[in-house]
């Protein structure tokens, strides 16, 4: 139990996905404008990532290691990740309209994301079991979604704010992101 | 070699599969209009536009909640596109301008404390909702007026928007841009407005604002045709009952009811061919009309607030409304 509350520490904050392993800074740029659209994404991102690092486990454990065919793991993973968020962005839509509405139109952002992939590799990686890898899953994407979603209320403010004409656009908003890094890296060291 | 390639497209045939499936059972309807948009629009989910993705920016086109150029990538081109798709409606709905629900400027509205950020409405807003003790009030920084691209607002020296209604294409961006949502889009033709948006009971009015809606309801009263409705202490004039007869500018102890039709008002003149039937002395709101039964009838031009009323009832249509002598008449 200690150890599994370690790995949630650890993955949201110590090394969070975006902050401190640099996974995933696309949609951290690009959907970060409204706090509402980060939060919608991040929801979106922790649905697909914690399934996806199910579904990736069992595919290694019970296809690619029995075949020996565990070089071909990141393509292997990609066609399933991709496959898996079309497969469920089309049962949302039909079953559940209003899931739909909130979290299906991030889905065909994300199906080929790096965070994605990124966790589905280290949980090989790092010999995880089933429990610890989904786990693992999980808080990663939790903290995915922390830091989309603290950097779009920064930037809330910032778009609000006179920024110098320099700095203005994409400049202030990686310097914000760099900011933002900076102070997560506060926590290094508090999970070896 | 042969586990590779057996695993591996085996993998792919159940994921391909699997695929065909969903999208033959889960198939899902969408708005015609969405997909046609989302055609033109570049499908890469860049995300610069603000929205999400491709799909959710052409659904907002589609509602009309964002504008159609709002895609930095597609450039003129998609724009001309989706504005075909789009174009059929913009050209039927009423003509309307936007207008400021808020008198409470600086020698008005009370101040809780004094602000020193960023001079901008929507960053005041995020601190305690401002610094004026109304919590509904205009704050005065001029957001609306950097939104407006076409110059149609100018900030008074009181620190309340001024919409030049000539200018104003009421294409919406200060009433998305004012974070108190004071502003609203109204139909032009229509120049008679409540302009106060506070709900707050009236003797909290008063303390916090010397030109806001008490909710006293005496405009409610003194409307002959029904046209104001009471709403949680703010009085609100539904513009296709009200005939703007100024009644209620009068009465409203605040002054907080503007009246851009102030000495500006028709009034009625009856023709010789008038039969006395009297159907207009019963609908006239102020008693302006007079004659005997059969006989013509006369209208008293001090008297008459032209609403229309009688012009509207007369069976024979003898009664004109004329412009006010000396003074330029406007469309009504």
């Amino acid at each position: 139990m200690t150890d599994l509350l370690l790995l949630i520490i650890s993955a949201v904050l110590v090394n969070n996905f975006v902050l401190a392993r640099f996974l995933g800074i696309c949609p951290f740029l690009g959907v970060s404008k409204k706090v509402e659209t980060a939060l919608g994404m991040g929801m979106a991102v922790i649905f697909v990532i914690t399934v996806s690092s199910v579904v990736t486990f069992l595919v290694q454990k019970y296809l690619l290691s029995p075949l020996g065919i565990g070089y071909l793991q990141t393509i292997a993973f990609i066609l399933i990740i991709a496959a898996l968020v079309q497969f469920v962005e089309m049962v949302v839509q039909k079953t559940s309209p209003a899931l739909y509405k909130a979290l299906g139109i991030y889905l065909p952002l994300i199906s080929t994301n790096c965070a994605v992939l990124g966790v589905a590799i280290l949980n090989v990686q790092k010999e995880f079991s089933f429990v610890e890898a989904t786990v693992f899953g999980f808080a990663a994407s939790v903290g995915f979604t922390l830091a989309l979603v603290l950097f779009s209320g920064i930037r809330e403010r910032v778009a609000l704010a006179r920024v110098p004409d320099l700095f203005k656009g994409t400049p202030i908003s990686l310097i914000t992101a760099g900011l933002l890094s900076l102070a997560f890296m506060g926590f290094a060291g508090l999970v070896k | 070699m042969w586990q590779a390639v057996l695993g591996l497209g085996g993998l792919g045939m159940a994921a391909s599969l699997s695929l065909v499936f969903a999208s033959k059972k889960f198939a899902v309807e969408v708005d015609p209009k969405v997909q046609a948009i989302l055609e033109f629009l570049p499908g890469a989910n860049c995300g610069g536009c603000g929205f999400p993705g491709c799909s959710a920016m052409a659904e907002a086109m589609a509602k009309g909640s964002a504008p159609i150029t709002g895609c930095p990538v597609g450039g003129s081109d998609a724009v001309k596109r989706i504005a075909e798709i789009l174009g059929v409606e913009a050209g039927t709905r009423d003509a309307v301008v936007a207008r400021v629900l808020c008198m409470g400027g600086c020698k008005s509205a009370v101040e809780k404390s004094r602000y020193h950020g960023i001079s901008d409405c929507r960053a005041a807003t995020m601190i305690s909702g401002g610094s004026k003790a109304c919590g509904y009030g205009c704050l005065g920084f001029g957001t609306c007026e950097r939104a407006c691209p076409f110059d149609a607002i100018t900030m008074s020296p009181d620190g309340l928007p001024v919409i030049n209604e000539d200018k104003c294409t009421s294409c919406g961006n200060c009433v998305a841009a004012c974070p108190k949502h004071i502003i609203k889009l109204l139909p032009v033709n229509k120049k008679v407005t409540v302009c106060c948006s506070s709900h707050d009971k009236g003797a909290v009015v008063k303390k916090k604002c010397s030109v806001g809606c008490i909710g006293c309801s005496l405009c409610q009263k003194a409307c002959p045709f029904d046209a104001i409705e009471m709403d949680r202490f703010l009085a609100r004039i539904i513009p296709e009952k009200c005939r703007q007869c100024g009644l209620c500018v009068g009465k409203c102890p605040t002054h907080v009811i503007e009246d851009q039709l102030k000495g500006l008002r028709p009034v009625a003149l009856i023709h010789e061919a008038c039969n006395g039937c009297a159907e207009c002395v019963k609908v006239c709101p102020v008693a302006a009309i007079q004659g005997q039964p059969g006989q013509l009838h006369v209208v008293d031009p001090a008297k008459c607030v032209g609403c229309r009323a009688c012009a509207d009832i007369c069976p024979i249509h003898v009664i004109e409304m004329q412009p006010k002598t000396g003074k330029t008449a406007v469309k009504v």
